[in-house]
Formats: C-alpha cells, sequence, structure tokens
C-alpha cells in the first residue's frame, strides 16, 4: 500500500507500526500533526496533549519504565523546555523504546528562534536519526524504537519544517506489537541519585563507544558512487536539495547523524579529491570532522543562517567551484512588493486587549500564540516576545526596575498560560509585583490550529475532562485582584487596565471570548460603512481589521474612506465603536438613500 | 511537462484554499504513475500571510521544493501575489492568475506601502505566457466566492499530464459532499479557459 504522506503523518504511521503504546505532546509548529494524525487515524494508541513539552516527556519516560514503547514529540524550543528530563533520561535508559522527535524550524516560518537540535542529542549522547524524506521518516521511527531497546537509549529523531510538512509517497506496512515488557523495580537504574548517577554515567560513556561502532555499520550512513572525484556529505532535507542540483557527485548520505560515522566519512574522504558537506543551519557534521582531523570544507560556501534550498545550494557548489554553472533566473523579482504578514482575524478577540493597550502607550511584555501578532502595524502593541511564559517573568523584572513611567503590562494566552505562564504569576504574588497580566482567553491553542489544552474541557482524543477554571486557580495562587471583561467591549476593557494598573500588588484581568475559528466559526451580522457619513479619518484602518477595507470614495482631502467586506466581518464591533462619526452600523439597520 | 518532470508552485492568501489545491494535484500525479513531491509551510501563514505550495511531479523526485526560478506553472489566486512570486517562473512558463486583489490592512492603513496598479497587466509584460482569469467574478457567478482555486485547478487541467476523468474523481473525494456540484462546475469554467481563447 502506497499512500501520499507529510513527513509529520509519516512519523505517526511509523509509531503505529512500531507498535507504540503511548504517545504524548504539546503543540508546536511544525511537529503538532504528528500527534494529531495518531489521534484521528491510530486510534489504539493512547495519545495526549500535556500542559507542556516537559511533562509530555515525562509521561512518555513513565511509560517507557512501565514497559511500553512511547513517542514524545515537539517543536525544537519545545525541547528547551523538557531539556531537564531528557539529560538525566539519557543516564537511565529505557524499558520499553522511547523515541523523541524534535521538529527544528530553519528559516523561523513559525518560531521565535532557528537553534539547531542536533546539538541537543551530542549534549545528551543519545543516539539521532535524521530523516530527509516522508519514507524515511517513517522507516526511521522504527530503526528508532530498535536502537532505543538495542542500546537502552532515548533516541533522538531530527525532523525539520520541511520534512515534516512536505508530502512523499510512502509504502506502508503491517503494524508490529512492540516488546511485551513490564515494569521491573530497579532503582540503581532508574533512581538518580549521585551514587546511582555517577555508575550510570559510566554506562553512557560505554553505550557511545558501542553506537560509534554501530553508526560505522547501519545502512542508516549509506555511499552513492557516481564515479566521482567529488564527495558530497550531507543529510536531512540538505541531501535532496544536493541530489537535485548535482546528481553525479558521489555521496555520502548521513541518517545516523549522532555519533557520526568517522571512520567511514575519512574513507570517503580518501577516496576523494574533494569533499564538501551541505548541513542546513550549523556546522555540526563540519565541526566533528574537522575536529576528528579531516580535511572537508561546507559553512564558508552555505552560510548557517535560514533554510537552504536547492537554489542556495546550488549557489554554494558553484562558489566552492565544483559546479560551473546554476539554471538561470529568468525573470527579474519584483522590486517594492508591499510585506504581507499573518494578521489576527477578522473578530479576533485580541484585537479589544490590543486597542486599549496601545492606546494606554504601557510596556506590554508579550508571550508566544496568535496574539503575538499584536506587535505588528499598525496595532504596534507588543514590546516583548521571547518564550513561552517569559511575558510574566519580565513583566515583574521591568517593573520592579521601573522600566517602563506608564507601567507594565503582560499578555498571554491561555493555553500558554497552562504552559509556562502559573509558575511566573506565583512569582508575582510572592514577589508582590504590581505588574498587571492580561490572560487572552479564547479557550483554544489557537495559532497552531485550535488544540484541546487543559482548559477546554477535553482530551486530544476527543474524551470529556476536568476543565481547569482560570479565575479559582488564579485566586488560589493568591491573585487578590482579578477581573473578566469581554474584550469586544473596549471602553470597560480599556477601563479595567487603567483601574488595575493603578492598584498595588499584581492584577489578573482574563479578556475572555473564545476564538472566532475554533472549535466553531462565529459568524454575528456583519457590518456596513455608510459613506455619507464616513469622514475617511482611518481610525478604522488602525485597528488592522482584515474585513476593513479602502473605498473608492474619498473626503475632501482626498483620503480614502472605509468599506467592510461582509463575508468577512464577523459583527464583532470594535470598529463601529471606535468610529468617531458613527458610520459603522449593522447591516440591517442600513438604509440606502 | 518538459523533461519528464513538472514543477507547479501555487500562491495566495491564507484561506483561499492553496492547500486543498495542492493536495487534488499532488494525489492526482500519484495515482497517474509519477513520483511527487510537495511542500508548504503551516502555521503564522494561516493567518492572512501569503501561502504557496510547491507541487514537484516526475520520475524521481529528489527536492520537496522547486528551485527558484524554475517553476514551469505558476498558478496564483490573488494578483498581487502572482506578482510578487513570477521569478520563480522559467521564462517559458505558463502563469495562471486570478484577477481576485485581497488589499491587506498593513496597506489600508499605510500612507507609503501600495498595492499595485495593475498586477496582472505588469505579469503580461515579463512574461510570455500569462493566462487571467477573472476567477472571482466566476465565482460570484456561481454563487460561491469559495471556488476560485477550483477555477484554477481547471485551467490547470490543460496543462497537467493527467486524465480529464481523474481530475473529477479527486474533487469528489477531497470536497466536501454538499460543494461538490458548485466545485465540478467551477472546474468546467476554468478548463474552457486556455492560453489561445484568452489572447484571441
Amino acid at each position: 500500500m502506497r499512500e501520499l504522506l507529510s513527513g509529520n503523518e509519516a512519523v505517526a504511521r511509523g509509531a503505529y507500526e512500531a507498535g507504540v503504546r503511548l504517545a504524548a505532546s504539546y503543540p508546536g509548529t511544525p511537529s503538532t500533526e504528528i500527534l494529531e494524525t495518531l489521534a484521528a487515524q491510530y486510534r489504539s494508541i493512547y495519545s495526549q496533549w500535556s500542559p507542556n513539552e516537559k511533562v509530555a516527556f515525562e509521561v512518555a519516560i513513565g511509560a517507557s519504565i512501565g514497559g511500553a514503547r512511547a513517542l514524545v514529540t515537539m517543536k525544537h524550543v519545545g525541547l528547551n523546555v523538557a531539556a531537564d528530563p531528557f539529560m538525566t533520561f539519557a543516564y537511565t535508559g529505557v524499558n520499553g523504546g522511547l523515541v523523541v522527535v524534535s521538529a527544528d524550524d530553519p528559516e523561523m516560518h513559525s518560531s521565535q528562534n532557528e537553534q539547531d537540535n542536533r546539538f541537543y542529542a551530542r549534549f545528551a549522547q543519545v543516539p539521532m536519526l535524521e530523516p530527509s524524506d516522508s519514507q524515511e521518516s517513517k522507516d526511521m521511527v522504527l530503526t528508532a524504537f530498535e536502537l532505543s531497546e538495542t542500546f537502552d537509549t532515548p533516541v533522538m529523531l531530527r525532523m525539520s519544517t520541511r520534512i515534516s510538512h512536505s508530502k512523499g509517497i510512502v509504502e506502508l506496512s503491517e503494524p508490529n506489537s512492540g516488546p511485551d515488557k513490564k515494569f521491573v523495580k530497579d532503582p540503581a537504574k532508574y533512581v538518580m541519585i549521585p551514587a546511582n548517577a555517577r555508575k550510570r554515567h559510566v554506562v553512557v560513556a560505554e553505550r557511545l563507544e558501542k553506537l560509534r561502532q554501530f553508526t560505522e555499520e547501519t545502512p542508516l550512513n549509506f555511499v552513492e558512487e557516481n564515479g566521482s572525484k567529488i564527495g558530497i556529505i550531507s543529510g536531512g532535507v540538505a541531501y535532496q536539495y544536493a541530489k537535485e542540483v548535482a546528481p553525479d557527485f558521489d555521496y555520502l548520505k548521513l541518517g545516523m547523524s549522532y555519533p557520526l560515522p568517522l571512520k567511514k566519512i575519512a574513507e570517503f574522504i580518501k577516496s576523494h579529491d574533494r569533499v564538501v558537506v551541505v548541513e542546513e543551519l550549523e556546522p555540526f557534521y563540519e565541526d566533528q570532522i574537522k575536529a576528528a582531523g579531516f580535511p572537508v570544507e561546507g559553512k564558508k560556501y552555505f552560510g548557517n543562517l535560514g533554510e537552504l534550498s536547492p537554489y542556495r545550494v546550488a549557489q554554494g557548489l558553484k562558489e566552492a567551484g565544483v559546479i560551473d554553472e546554476i539554471k538561470a533566473v529568468a525573470i527579474a523579482p519584483e522590486p517594492d512588493m508591499f510585506p504581507r504578514p499573518p494578521v489576527l482575524c477578522p473578530g479576533c478577540p485580541h484585537r479589544g486587549a490590543f486597542m486599549a493597550l496601545k492606546k494606554l502607550k504601557v510596556a506590554v511584555t508579550g508571550d508566544i500564540g496568535c496574539y503575538t501578532l499584536g506587535v505588528l502595524q499598525p496595532l504596534n502593541a507588543l514590546d516583548t516576545c521571547i518564550c513561552m511564559g517569559a511575558s510574566i517573568g519580565s513583566a515583574i523584572g521591568m517593573e520592579k526596575v521601573k522600566g517602563s513611567k506608564k507601567g507594565t503590562v503582560a499578555v498571554i494566552g491561555d493555553s500558554t498560560f497552562l504552559h509556562s505562564g502559573v509558575t511566573g504569576l506565583m512569582d508575582a504574588v510572592y514577589n508582590n509585583s504590581n505588574a498587571t497580566i492580561i490572560i487572552l482567553d479564547n479557550r483554544a491553542t489557537a495559532m497552531t490550529g485550535g488544540q484541546q489544552h487543559p482548559g477546554t474541557g477535553l482530551t486530544l482524543m476527543g474524551d470529556k475532562a476536568y476543565e481547569i477554571d482560570i479565575k479559582t486557580l488564579v485566586t488560589a495562587l493568591g491573585v487578590k485582584n482579578f477581573r473578566e471583561v469581554d474584550p469586544y467591549d473596549y471602553n470597560t476593557t480599556l477601563d479595567a487596565i487603567k483601574e488595575e494598573m493603578a492598584k498595588p500588588g499584581p492584577s489578573v484581568i482574563v479578556a475572555s471570548r473564545p476564538c472566532v475559528l475554533m472549535p466553531k466559526r462565529i459568524m454575528d451580522e456583519p457590518y456596513v460603512v455608510d459613506l455619507e457619513l464616513c469622514n475617511g479619518c482611518s481610525a478604522c484602518f488602525r485597528i488592522s481589521c482584515p474585513a476593513i477595507a479602502t473605498s473608492t470614495e474619498t473626503n475632501e482631502h482626498g483620503h480614502p474612506k472605509a468599506e467592510i467586506d461582509t463575508t468577512l466581518c464577523t459583527g464583532c464591533t470594535l470598529c463601529a465603536q471606535i468610529c468617531p462619526t458613527e458610520a459603522i452600523i449593522l447591516k440591517s439597520q442600513f438604509v440606502e438613500v | 511537462m518538459t523533461d519528464e518532470s513538472l514543477n507547479i508552485l501555487i500562491v495566495g492568501v491564507g484561506g483561499q484554499g492553496v492547500l486543498l489545491a495542492s493536495e487534488i494535484i499532488s494525489e492526482a500525479a500519484m495515482k497517474s504513475g509519477y513520483d511527487i513531491k510537495k511542500s508548504e509551510v503551516h502555521g503564522m501563514s494561516q493567518r492572512g500571510g501569503i501561502v504557496s505550495s510547491h507541487v514537484k511531479i516526475a520520475p524521481k523526485v529528489y527536492s520537496p521544493t522547486i528551485q527558484y526560478g524554475q517553476a514551469d506553472v505558476l498558478m496564483a489566486f490573488e494578483q498581487a501575489e502572482g506578482l510578487r512570486a513570477l521569478d520563480w517562473m522559467k521564462s517559458d512558463g505558463v502563469a495562471i492568475v486570478s484577477t481576485t486583489m485581497l488589499i491587506p490592512a498593513i496597506v489600508t492603513s499605510s500612507k507609503k506601502l501600495t498595492y499595485p496598479e495593475d498586477a496582472v497587466g505588469e505579469m503580461k509584460r515579463k512574461a510570455e505566457r500569462v493566462i487571467i482569469v477573472p476567477a472571482d467574478k466566476i465565482a460570484a457567478e456561481l454563487g460561491n466566492p469559495r471556488v476560485v482555486n477550483t477555477i484554477l485547478l481547471g485551467v490547470l487541467s490543460n496543462y497537467a499530464p493527467f486524465e480529464y476523468d481523474l481530475w473529477i474523481e479527486m474533487l469528489k473525494t477531497k470536497v466536501k459532499a454538499r460543494f461538490v456540484e458548485v466545485n465540478l462546475q467551477a472546474f468546467e469554467r476554468g478548463r474552457n479557459i486556455k492560453l489561445s481563447s484568452v489572447e484571441a
């Protein structure tokens, strides 16, 4: 059976075929679809969203020690959150196999950095497999579980955006049932008190030596001979780019890229006149190969920033002098095109909160989610975005040093608050911060596609769950100044922020309105612009609503009046509330003269 | 198809159905016996940003993305996005562009940024084979603004090596049941538009 699968769908299929019994994750682009596919198509596997990646990793650890094969998936920065259990689980090793998927995001299509997580495999001294297409994504999951159990180690599967989100043809196989293991008490292996951990560290070193032998022999690392004097060492999606633009060279393709097969690499280098390393992001292969004393080149031709592409690889190979020319680009790029950044949707409840914050000119520490888009013109209402949960901690710090004369407000979404904002809020109470914290509660993990979380009342697999109540949680932490507002009510939201900022001690405002897209699309009666009343002041343009466009009619200064696309307008009323001439009215109340 | 390979770049704005269109082309290619890879970026782009999908069809495909400047076909669901992506196309490639205009708030609210006055005209000046499709108007006539993508698939069907019946089968399986009928009509309207009929 052949199917067209994305890399993420192929990982899910691989988990199914490998007899995985538990999978855990927190949503994060580009990894999210792995668990979504499991929950939708392979329901024999228990799969769950955890509040964050650290917990997800620990859940998978429990399943592994309990004897089952377990999968844990996350985006690259998620592994920072989960690094604590990861580093020490590398010492204890597994019972049932455990595979951790790190989906990196070169080019930062949907991320705050483009860290190269291949270093994590070396850091934790665990084996890493790097698929270069969907078929390998599936196959390598099966291999990874075998390796995990054979070498008693977690195994990292390193994906990237182009592997996760590209589709290719995958040959499917029948599932196996995985090993039949049970939990066996073994504190010397699993209880990492110093006396035990010291012994386990020796085991890690011995394991790494065995893996160094294995990586020389495994067909995951293979040579393709084409009778060329030029050799390319590559892995991941970079291998596909290189094959596309220079198919006639010899290749050493690295499928297991930690530990590297240094003997195989040395032989490959010896048997070629020149060897070029083609890898995306950091010189992970190149530096290790050079440190082993072998002459290779690479990064000086390709750079270590952003995504590679067939064109960039061709340019690099040309610069290296191993290819003569690149296929021509025939049509000149269009200069001075306007940007089209992603924007908050029409009717997005975050808009009301940002309109108020913009008006107040306060320092706004932001967080990770759709609402990060509040930074963009014309809203310009966000001052920081660092990592999940950082809004609260940084608001505390900024407020303690009185960094902003007009005060400091943190904005954080509901899913992000439950991910890692709760401990920040505890700090705000404990250390008596004067910061005001707005929880933008839209009841969804919206940016990644509306996944469930501990506050939505449903699990990944669709079961009913206890709905964590944010008010109860926040007040239990000791927050005295708590209130809820409707972010569709602009003036009330504005006043609430002003009042809470004036109070001593931490305040929490929950701006509560469901996401307009999920779980159900909200479409109330649309509004229209009465061009007789519109004076072309442009106030409504500045709230950055995709439903508001310029009219062909202009005011006396030649400035365009406004027009509303009624197929996009959700009837949120925010533009009508700020229109100084009351020109924006319900469609049904509009009477054309 | 040139050199037995076909590179199709599809561009549009979040919500225009770029991903569904590329899904239909990719499945059709697989069912026609080709190797196929397609690539797109999800995430932030869903929120009204630019969406692009690379579809690569050949006996054996390596890179999931098209090499810059090497697209055989450019399908643009929005005219400024067609102009923006035109440099991805070969000089003898075919551009299929909808006259749809979607002007973002960042332009509407700005005094400096402008939307191109005549994006489709500019495309015609820069490339030889440009098919301008009034897909937004056709979609309005059909009573569903969301079928712009299917109209353009209809135009593409004249330039892709798949059987007619396979296109119809793909539409019937990939489109929600209650929208199948309007999508079939949209496909036929597009299929009647060819380079020669536009230039004549």
